[in-house]
């Protein structure tokens, strides 16, 4: 056996971050960070839509950083700070994008909604919500059959008012 | 997904080591190797994990005008560091135009060219005529459904089209991929030969060879007139049908030199030589223009279902010219 | 006060918007088992052997189950009619397969990750038969014998002598629509858990309908349906792909009960798109003869679909050529193509999706061959009573919403067609929207407490189409509360029979029995205060008869009563579970699109820039809600229109791409800020009390027409095949 095999390893200490709480788990390598996050942590706020990164539903913020937590390997992720629809709101106070997105009617049946709040939280900080056209391709990652595009387009544009301005003061 | 073992480089030599081993795929941003596994495209004993790799990531000029990118620098941020914005637009076009923003905060610029083929017969769950899956098996899309499939450089042994945004930019940009290898020198692979052609072989997808990685891209003189230009049926999120980068390099209104290439037309990016070639000397907007751009299609053929794809990379490589003369 | 019609925001936003809001998939029970279906890679023939051997050694790996070990389905359930059962055939009862993707096998794991890694080790053997592609099978009559799907509506139907008509008539029109198959792709992919206490069943299921899951799968064990509870708080999407009980539902619970443990099944995508039938690829034929002055002198429609080889699903797309246009004389039919595919379902805007699309391209043809405003051709054309039965409607506003919605567009003052923006090309075109309307027998109780707070319960489920916000309405205003005082519980076959959430029937339906449930508990608070109910006014928590207001803890204080609860029942005619409309009173919702696209024929791109909808649709109980499903309905057909298509390969008898990435839905940037929806005022008291139709399916109608009538009016080109493509488009 060469040394370098003694490296692979069949199983995987996992410490990761969720929304502010520390996590330390032992996982099979296969184990995505969305699996982990629904099966183990029962945190399941984002969806498996499609399981393929072709959906946006189940987004969360990595480091700061959006991504599809379905083409995440959970091992990868190993002391990364993870952050879902479930660690927005504090005190039971809504945070502004999900604020705006039921002012805005941005959803229907709700599927997607953590993937979209998510990434539409991204966008924001990301600093690409210069106009409608911008928004709309930012935030095209994120399928919506209901189809709420335009509330969802309103709703991050609004939030991005609220937040700034609540920066500002 | 079948079960693997797994293991985390921290060092670029590791890396090597570790990518050297048999039976061992190569996790960078993952976007594409977790659905091969979903799908059983690749099922190997061993992942090594090399996105956390020191040292290559991150964009730099080079002395002499270049720009060289780390081959795991994340597409967005490849695509949104000034340097490629600047002087390298169809480069960042491309890398933006090419998947989802959540998407692009994983891929990275190396394993993006990596992708596989987008043909519904290759990515099937369920056994297919397919010599990308199965050599020997054939391949079901040459009088299946073939739409989106190749006009260049199709065998009857596979039709499919190499899907990368950012590779057909490098092509244009005649980027060279630095690689490394443990048990041998690295190379210097230009961008526009990095994919193989079903005539060569009708198996492969890249000329890079196992544990070989890829660990920068180099390209040379800054191309500020350039652009690219994505088309599909959805305006976002959605792989192309034909897309087309062009660098022009400009003497007032006289075209000194374009460079073309197309994307998602064959299994590499397709560079239009022979349009190139006529285009030299020529006055933009000029009645030869489309002469010559046509002349660069020449040896396009056609499958049952995709004669239109002809006309709509002539026409998108005629409006990228428009674009990157706008451009600077 | 006044709450219905009010736009609220949506009651479970909170839950929605936080991860609170738990679906199928997110449900968990102690002791259970992760399954994964192994589906047939063959379209037709038998299974000969399954070597799960490889799948048993996987460690975590629990059962694998093939169709020897499962139960026989309890005569029972030959008493279901087909729907509410989406298909005849179950899977894995036997050996034969009858559609690629169909369950021969189930993988049962303690963890997801090796029960797929196990489902793909299973190697089955097949002794495989030849196999029919669908759409090129013969067009045939359905076969009553073949399924209740054919007996949903007429078949033929004829009035007076269409083709007569049609050959003596000064303008004429002959031509062939077609739409390919399309996935309703809802973003939640199906998915049950299952959980067997005794010979009780609870299921925790992805569906439209609680009790037509409920009442299936007690007839599959033979049980009363008391013995199964379903649990469904939220939909993640239905539009028609979990209105009916398919094969995997019943296969988990037979599962469950086999093991005896909890089984937990989420669909991959690839699965959903194999195992749950799309709307169905069809062929529309359309002859149309005029007289100079537009008017319709006769009408042919005939259609045929795909259809799976167990069951005739049709597909009514001629209904809307018997109901949008006043025509003498009228021939309708409808045909399938039976095949070896997955069965074909309802999917958003059934018969009248489809339809318009052939029917509102016909239309603008004919404006183009008469020359005249397509508009002013269907107003010369407009059914002041209905065309099918010569009965008049229930209510319709259309010619004010014609003339709501040209006036929002300016479609009189539209630019002409072929305008240049750049590389663009402008267009503009409308059609008729317009939807059959279902009525639902329905129950709902209202509890309303001392303090002032009320509760509605009743067994319906919000997919998102905001019933749980508007019920809360229907209360609020009948017990004079504030909707946020309004509890809704739903989601559970424990409460109160709710018909489905599908037919756009669910706000007319359950509305009215929440409605009469609420106005029961106010005749009873009042009948406690000594008043009589018609006297009296409720605001605020108070109940008030001229200038004598007492609160309700008041009144219920002085009867010793902790709440008072009432029952309350929208029955139709005969007890039927379903009708069309009232007898004598056929009802429909109507409306018109009109949109403006870009087409870039060099690049073949085909771009939404604008749309109006304006519509007849009664009363509109939530603008805020329902505005938003009509532009969720406009989006629907854009995509019909421009992207989507789910292609079966007929050399290898299954779907092509079963994923989000190889059939395109409309994304985002797809979709322009300037979509504006119009409701004409309307109140239509004969479909019921609450003077509400349904919008859930009129906004995605005719939308496909539209489009491809603006495509022409930009490049002059018809496209008579969707989807509207780059290949169709490029300038020759």
């Amino acid at each position: 056996m060469c040394p370098e095999e003694t490296r692979f390893s069949a199983r995987c200490l996992v410490r990761l971050t969720v929304n502010g709480q520390s996590h330390e788990l032992e996982v099979e390598p296969r184990v995505t960070l969305l699996d982990l996050l629904r099966e183990r942590l029962q945190l399941t706020g984002a969806k498996k839509g499609c399981n393929r990164g072709e959906c946006g539903a189940c987004t969360v913020l990595l480091d700061g950083r959006r991504v599809n937590a379905c083409l995440v390997l959970a091992a990868s992720a190993e002391g990364c700070a993870v952050t879902t629809v479930e660690g927005l709101a504090q005190d039971g106070r809504l945070h502004p994008v999900q604020q705006a997105f039921i002012e805005h009617d941005a959803f229907q049946c709700g599927f997607c909604t953590s993937g979209q709040i998510m990434s539409a939280l991204a966008c924001i900080t990301e600093g690409h919500t210069g106009s409608n056209a911008e928004i709309r391709e930012w935030m095209s990652g994120n399928l919506c059959r209901c189809a709420a595009y335009p509330q969802i387009a309103e709703a991050v544009a609004a939030a991005a008012r609220d937040m700034s301005a609540s920066e500002a003061a | 997904m079948q079960d693997f073992s797994y293991a985390r480089a921290t060092s670029r030599a590791e890396a090597l080591a570790l990518a050297a081993e048999g039976d061992t795929a190569i996790l960078a941003g993952g976007t594409e190797l977790l659905n091969w596994l979903r799908i059983g495209i690749a099922a190997p004993g061993r992942v090594v994990d090399i996105s956390r790799t020191p040292g290559m990531d991150g964009v730099e000029a080079l002395p002499g005008g270049g720009a060289r990118i780390g081959a795991l620098t994340r597409l967005n941020d490849a695509a949104q560091h000034p340097l490629i914005q600047h002087s390298y637009p169809v480069l960042s076009q491309a890398i933006l135009k090419s998947a989802s923003a959540q998407l692009r905060n994983l891929a990275t610029i190396g394993g993006n060219p990596l992708q596989r083929v987008r043909c519904p017969y290759f990515r099937a769950e369920e056994p297919t005529p397919c010599n990308k899956r199965a050599p020997g098996s054939g391949c079901a899309a040459l009088h299946g459904f073939n739409e989106k499939h190749a006009i260049f450089g199709w065998t009857e042994d596979c039709v499919a089209v190499q899907p990368s945004d950012p590779a057909a930019a490098l092509a244009a940009l005649d980027a060279v991929y630095v690689t490394e290898r443990r048990d041998a020198d690295g190379r210097r692979i230009p961008a526009r030969s990095f994919h193989v052609l079903p005539s060569e072989d009708p198996t492969a997808h890249t000329v890079l060879e196992p544990g070989e990685l890829i660990v920068s891209i180099e390209i040379a003189e800054p191309a500020t007139r350039s652009a690219y230009l994505k088309l599909r049926e959805r305006e976002s999120y959605e792989y192309a049908t034909v897309s087309a980068a062009v660098v022009l390099d400009l003497d007032g209104e006289v075209i000194r030199r374009a460079r073309i290439a197309l994307g998602s037309v064959a299994m590499r990016p397709w560079r239009l030589d022979e349009a190139e070639r006529r285009l030299q000397g020529q006055r933009l907007g000029g009645p030869e223009v489309e002469a010559a751009v046509d002349a660069g299609f020449a040896e396009a053929r056609p499958l049952s279902s995709n004669a239109y794809k002809i006309r709509l990379a002539r026409n998108a490589v005629l409006r990228t010219l428009n674009l990157a003369t706008r451009a600077s | 006060m006044k709450t219905s019609g009010d736009p609220i925001t949506r009651l479970d936003g909170p839950a929605k918007t936080t991860g609170a809001a738990r679906y199928a998939g997110d449900q968990a029970l102690p002791g259970q088992l992760h399954a994964v279906l192994v589906p047939s890679t063959i379209p037709a023939g038998r299974v000969t052997g399954i070597d799960a051997r490889a799948a048993l050694a996987t460690p975590g790996v629990v059962r694998v189950l093939t169709a020897s070990d499962m139960t026989r389905v309890h005569p029972d359930l030959d008493k279901i009619t087909c729907p509410p059962l989406a298909t005849r055939f179950l899977p894995m009862q036997g050996d034969q397969v009858l559609y690629e993707g169909q369950p021969v096998a189930i993988v049962l794991a303690e963890r997801l990750e090796p029960a797929e890694a196990a489902a793909a080790a299973i190697r089955v053997c097949y002794q495989r038969d030849a196999f029919t592609p669908p759409e090129t099978a013969p067009a045939e009559p359905p076969d009553p014998a073949k399924g209740d799907y054919s007996k949903s509506s007429a078949v033929t139907f004829q009035k007076g002598d269409a083709a007569a008509a049609i050959a003596a008539a000064p303008v004429r029109l002959a031509a062939r629509y077609t739409q390919p198959s399309r996935h309703a792709n809802p973003m939640e992919p199906s998915a049950i858990l299952a959980a067997w206490e005794g010979d009780r069943l609870t299921v925790y299921d992805a569906v439209q309908h609680l009790p037509a899951v409920q009442g299936a799968l007690a007839a599959v064990f033979g049980l009363g349906a008391d013995k199964v509870r379903v649990v469904s708080p939220h939909t993640g999407g239905g539009f028609g792909a979990k209105a009916f009980i398919w094969p995997h539902e019943i296969l988990t619970a037979m599962a469950a009960r086999v093991v005896g443990r909890p089984v937990k099944l989420a669909l991959s995508r690839q699965h959903m798109h194999a195992m749950v039938g799309p709307q169905p690829q069809m062929t529309h034929d359309l002859e149309l003869g005029a007289r100079p002055d537009g008017r319709l002198a006769g009408l042919t429609h005939a259609t045929a679909n795909i259809t799976s080889v167990t069951d005739d699903y049709v597909e009514f797309g001629a209904i809307p050529s018997r109901a949008f246009y006043a025509c003498d004389n009228i021939t309708t039919d409808h045909r399938v193509r039976r095949g070896h595919v997955t069965l074909p379902t309802f999917m958003r805007s059934p018969w009248d999706g489809p339809g318009s699309w052939a029917l509102g391209s016909a239309m603008d043809e004919l404006a183009r061959r008469l020359g005249v405003d397509p508009l002013d051709l269907r107003l010369a054309n407009h059914a002041d009573t209905d065309p099918e039965s010569g009965q008049p409607w229930s209510s319709k506003k259309l010619r004010e919403a014609y003339e709501e919605g040209a006036r929002r567009f300016g479609w009189r003052e539209r630019p002409r067609g072929g305008t240049r923006d750049g590389h663009w090309r402008i267009g503009c075109g409308m059609a008729d929207c317009s939807q059959g309307q279902a009525r639902f027998h329905s129950t709902a109780r209202v509890r309303l407490a001392a303090e002032g707070a009320a509760v509605v319960e009743s067994s319906f489920c919000d997919i998102g189409t905001g019933p749980a916000t508007v019920f809360a309405q229907v209360a609020a205003e009948a017990l004079g509360l504030d909707p946020r005082q309004v509890t809704v519980r739903s989601g559970d076959t424990d409460l109160p029979y709710s018909g489905p959430t599908y037919g756009s029937g669910t706000t007319l339906s359950t509305g009215a029995a929440v409605q009469r449930a609420a106005e029961r508990v106010r005749g009873r608070l009042a009948a406690l205060a000594g008043w009589a109910p018609e006297e009296t006014t409720m605001r605020e928590g108070r109940i008030t008869r001229a200038n004598e207001s007492r609160t309700i803890q008041e009144v219920l204080g002085a009867a010793g009563l902790p709440e008072l609860s009432s029952d309350g029942a929208f029955d139709l005619p005969g007890g039927a579970p379903v009708d069309m409309g009232e007898a004598g009173a056929p009802a429909r919702t109507f409306g018109a699109i009109f949109v403006e696209v870009g087409v870039d024929p060099e690049l073949g791109l085909l771009r939404l820039r604008r749309a109006v909808g304006a519509y007849s649709a009664g009363r509109i109980l939530n603008p805020r809600t329902a505005r938003s499903q009509m532009i969720g309905g406009i989006i629907w057909g854009w995509g019909m229109a421009a992207m989507e298509a789910s292609h079966y390969e007929p050399k290898l008898g299954r779907w092509l791409s079963k994923d989000l990435a190889g059939v395109a839905i409309p994304v985002n940037a797809d979709i322009p800020p300037e979509i504006e929806v119009a409701f004409v005022e309307e109140f239509d008291a004969r479909s019921g009390p609450l003077g509400a139709k349904g919008i859930g399916e009129l906004g995605a109608t005719g939308v496909a027409a539209a489009v491809a009538n603006a495509v022409y009016d930009a490049i002059g080109i018809r496209v008579r095949d969707l989807p509207i493509t780059p290949d169709k488009l490029l300038a020759a």
